[in-house]
């Protein structure tokens, strides 16, 4: 009886664990059966209180884990073929309490901030649909306990965040923007596709555990099969986190609303590969070539990144490039093997890039959808909720030392780095963080200050409401240093990293980093601040064209273009009048023919049809005549 | 001369059943038409009776009935149709409901 | 008998040509009643009065009634006679009757090549006998029929209203010339109201 009653207590996670996700699915149906006949108003807290109701489920969840540990539920079998059964099935264990966290948490301050970014729009209803399917989809990515489960997720999110890039679907260029989005991101999900398969043939299940169990007794490190399933996972990983050489579609996405950018674009999908990797730490482990590679990419990444959000006139594209090269952080981090890093730097960056992304809306919306930089300009005195959002943010995102969260994630990431002896990465993460501050005081200084560079900007409208300064103050604060007392409970389910044994030298980097990030933004104040003369370096000669190459990305859209698009279509042009695509066309042309002159025969009047059938009686019956006088 | 031939009796049918056929095809007046169409009926009944009455089995009968039944629906829904012709386009020339051609 | 057979064959066939030839709808459908009657009289003649008396009840009486009824509500008068001569040039009928006539031709052809030998001498089918047959073993054709007639009723009350269907219906485009236009809202007879299913 006493065990009955507990195993109904609301407390207990195994009955709370399926509402996570089953929230954000009916707060779906709902939006998505109303047909449009729901108000803004009912819309909107629809979508927002589902994700509410969520968050609020995850913080049960939280204190639960904290007094019972990882839970483990599954719900049905979902397909039964011989011996393998994937089934619904649920885990939550540090990572996924973590992750999950981050979906409804920072997802419900940006549903609440969309009711106040969306006004006015129309389809808002659709808008909320594609959100609260998006969160139910990622809560699935993270929760299920076997891959398949997991890549139902990993497909469902990147459907809802086609969805909305393409959300303005009015204009052409936003519609291929999405698909531009889902076409390089299913490239990554192919790769998955064939890891998955490779670690099913080879393993004879997708069972996270069992496989992390099973892959260190069927390989040695090193082993090439291995290699090659991390290698796989890596590509899957990178297409959806938008590494290089992924990662053109990022920055295009942003043509989706911004808080889409903010939700699916920084904080929780683009991620998923961190996830993913961290989540297959035990693949890696065993794949030394795989995880250096992934530390490599992400280096590379990010110092890419780095350059090109230097030259981006957009306050979004900033944004975007700088998710980009966050991103590459946290890759970095797994690359040294520093997985509970990475996603302590995961969950930071979600919450500064979430609060950046949301200021840069309010600026958006203030300003009347302007949101070139060139254009704004002198924004502080009237938005000064997003302005000191920016520096909040700002602070974090460049890691200004002690008070911001940022600052705790990336050191975090360089001292990681340099316990694991790999001086190039550790170098590549300090010009990446010279990097940082710059294009952040950059863009701060470009919008908030100096003259306003346009009538939009000069009739600003200061934006008021709960739903509009809430999410901002709250996610301000998550982002100064009150965001890294949170300590994922990552201990029980990732190996530690290579600099948590150790402490020597620490310091000094600490210093290093922490002089770097003050450098660079001292360096970012004169530049463009004080001294803006050097600027026009940017206009002529070699500057020019640095600034032309950095503005696009390195040029690797060109490059894609040129070696992958136009070989493809050629190809397609070449193949399109082949000599049996000629037969069919001529036979479709007959039957075209034979078509009009059949419809020529329907003349409507009923005289000329009882005609022809009675002539096609006597002919059959004349026919059947003559062959009876022939026998 | 005892009793009608068999043939004879069909031949009678396919001469009344032809002429409502070629009623049928040349006749514009949808009147006329219906009108064809009550006698090729009338003669496929006929036909039913002469090989009932010829086979000395009841069923022919039976099958007359069908047809005279048929016959009865038929020219309701006909004349029906013949009214909202005429309704709508003040004559009752079939060629004019041509609207379905290809 | 045989001659009685031939006879009222000859009287069907000459009123049935009647029927087809005549211009006038009401002596058309006069030629009709004669045409059914004498086909009544052939009943008799083979043997087969229930036939006969069904066929003039039904036939001669109900759907002649009815056909008499509806060209008189329509009142059409020397107009419809004088169009109908003007349809009825050789160039309009020679080639359906050229397409029946070998279509009659192939049918008696496969007929007498048929050897058939089966000679009818009357008598002997009683009204008893189909009532049994109709009763017993073929019941559900009894059914049948009734499930028809109720939906013949059905659709004729149904496609026989006019005024709530279509009021005075837009001039399709490619209305012949000649044709009167509707457009101009004439009133409608409230009087034509299911006409149609009356009788069935």
């Amino acid at each position: 009886m006493m065990e009955h009653a507990t195993t109904l207590s609301i407390a207990q996670p195994t009955t709370l664990l399926p509402l996570t996700f089953l929230l954000p699915l009916v707060g779906t149906l709902i939006l998505a059966f109303s047909r449009g006949q729901l108000s803004y108003r009912a819309s909107a807290t629809v979508g927002t209180a589902s994700i509410g109701l969520a968050a609020l489920t995850t913080a049960a969840l939280a204190l639960g884990f904290a007094a019972a540990g990882p839970q483990q539920l599954t719900l049905w079998t979902w397909i039964a073929v011989g011996d393998f059964t994937p089934g619904i099935s649920l885990a939550l264990d540090g990572l996924s309490l973590t992750m999950l966290g981050v979906i409804t948490g920072v997802g419900f301050f940006i549903h609440l901030f969309a009711a106040w970014y969306m006004r006015g729009e129309d389809g808002i209803t659709r808008f909320y649909t594609y959100m609260n399917l998006f969160v139910f989809s990622m809560v699935l990515l993270v929760l299920g306990d076997n891959l398949l489960l997991l890549f139902l997720g990993w497909e469902g999110v990147g459907l809802c965040s086609y969805l909305l890039i393409g959300y303005y679907y009015t204009h052409s260029a936003n519609g291929w923007a999405g698909f531009k989005a889902f076409v390089i991101t299913r490239i990554g999900d192919v790769f998955l596709a064939l890891g998955m398969f490779l670690l099913f043939t080879r393993l004879g299940t997708l069972n996270i555990a069992e496989i992390l169990e099973l892959a260190p007794q069927a390989w040695q490190a090193g082993d090439t099969t291995v290699e090659l399933a991390a290698f796989l996972l890596l590509g899957g990983a990178m297409g959806k986190s938008a590494q290089l050489p992924l990662h053109t579609w990022l920055a295009d996405a942003m043509a989706g609303p911004t808080p889409v950018s903010a939700l699916i674009h920084a904080a929780t999908m683009v991620t998923a590969g961190v996830y993913l990797i961290a989540r297959m730490h035990g693949i890696f482990e065993l794949a030394p070539t795989a995880l250096y590679v992934t530390g490599v990419i992400g280096a590379l990444t990010l110092l890419m990144a780095g350059f090109a959000a230097l030259a981006q006139t957009d306050i979004k594209r900033v944004l975007a490039y700088s998710t980009m090269s966050q991103i590459g952080y946290m890759f970095l981090a797994l690359g040294v093997g520093a997985y509970d890093t990475a996603i302590f730097h995961l969950m930071t960056h979600a919450f500064f890039k979430a609060l950046l992304f949301l200021s840069a809306g309010a600026v958006i919306i203030s300003c009347h959808h302007e949101q070139d930089m060139r254009r704004l300009g002198g924004l502080w005195r009237k938005l000064p909720l997003p302005y000191a959002g920016f520096m909040v943010g700002g602070a974090a995102l460049a890691a200004l030392p002690l008070i911001s969260a940022g600052f705790y994630s990336k050191d975090e990431i360089l001292w990681q780095a340099l316990a694991a002896d790999q001086q190039g990465l550790l170098i590549a993460g300090l010009v990446g963080a010279l990097l940082t501050s710059l294009y952040t005081l950059r863009l701060i200084i470009g919008t908030f200050h100096g003259t306003a560079k346009s009538d939009n900007a000069r009739h600003a409208e200061t934006g008021r409401g709960l739903a509009h300064g809430l999410p901002l103050v709250v996610l301000a604060g998550l982002s100064t240093f009150v965001g890294a007392w949170i300590t994922p409970p990552l201990a029980e389910v990732l190996p530690a990293g290579p600099g948590d044994a150790t402490h020597v030298g620490h310091s000094s980097l600490e210093l290093l980093a922490a002089a770097t990030a003050l450098g660079g933004m001292a360096l970012g104040v004169w530049l463009f601040g004080l001294r803006r003369g050097w600027l026009r370096l940017a206009n002529r000669g070699p500057g020019a064209g640095l600034w032309h190459l950095w503005h696009h990305a390195w040029g690797f859209d060109l490059v894609f273009d040129w070696t992958l698009v136009r070989p493809y279509r050629l190809t397609v042009w070449l193949l399109k009048s082949d000599l049996f695509d000629g037969l069919f066309r001529l036979l479709a042309r007959l039957v075209r023919l034979l078509h009009l002159g059949l419809s020529r025969t329907q003349s409507g009047r009923v005289r000329g049809y009882a005609i022809t059938m009675v002539a096609g009686v006597a002919l059959i019956l004349l026919s059947l005549a003559l062959v009876i006088q022939g026998t | 001369m005892n009793g009608v031939p068999m043939e004879h009796g069909l031949v009678l049918a396919a001469v009344l059943f032809a002429l409502g056929l070629g009623g049928l095809m040349f006749r514009r007046n949808m009147i006329f038409v219906l009108m064809s169409l009550e006698v090729m009926l009338n003669a496929a009944g006929l036909a039913f009776i002469v090989a009932g009455t010829g086979w000395q089995q009841p069923e022919g009968q039976a099958m007359f009935l069908l047809v005279i039944t048929l016959a009865a629906a038929e020219a309701s829904v006909g004349l029906a149709l013949l009214i909202q012709l005429y309704h709508r386009f003040r004559t009752l020339n079939l060629d004019v409901a041509s609207r379905m051609r290809g | 008998m045989e001659l009685a057979f031939y006879l009222s064959a000859l009287m069907a066939v000459l009123a049935t040509l009647g029927v087809m030839t005549n211009p006038n709808p009401v002596h058309a459908v006069l030629y009709l009643v004669v045409s059914l009657l004498a086909v009544a009289l052939v009943f008799f003649a083979l043997g087969a009065p229930f036939a006969g008396a069904l066929e003039i009840i039904v036939y001669a009486g109900a759907i002649m009634v009815l056909f008499v009824f509806v060209v008189m509500m329509l009142n059409l008068g020397q107009a419809t006679v004088d169009q109908e001569r003007q349809w009825l040039q050789p160039r309009t009928w020679l080639g359906p009757s050229v397409l029946a006539t070998v279509l009659l031709l192939t049918l008696v052809s496969l007929l007498w090549r048929g050897d058939i030998q089966a000679v009818i001498e009357g008598g002997g089918l009683t009204a008893r006998g189909v009532g049994t047959l109709l009763y017993g073993p073929w019941l559900l054709l009894v059914e049948l029929g009734a499930l028809l007639l109720l939906a013949a009723l059905v659709t004729a009350s149904h496609v026989g209203r006019i005024g709530k269907v279509a009021a005075p219906s837009p001039a399709p485009r490619d209305l012949p010339t000649g044709a009167s236009t509707p457009a101009n809202g004439q009133a409608h007879q409230p009087s034509t109201n299911g006409v149609a299913g009356e009788d069935v």
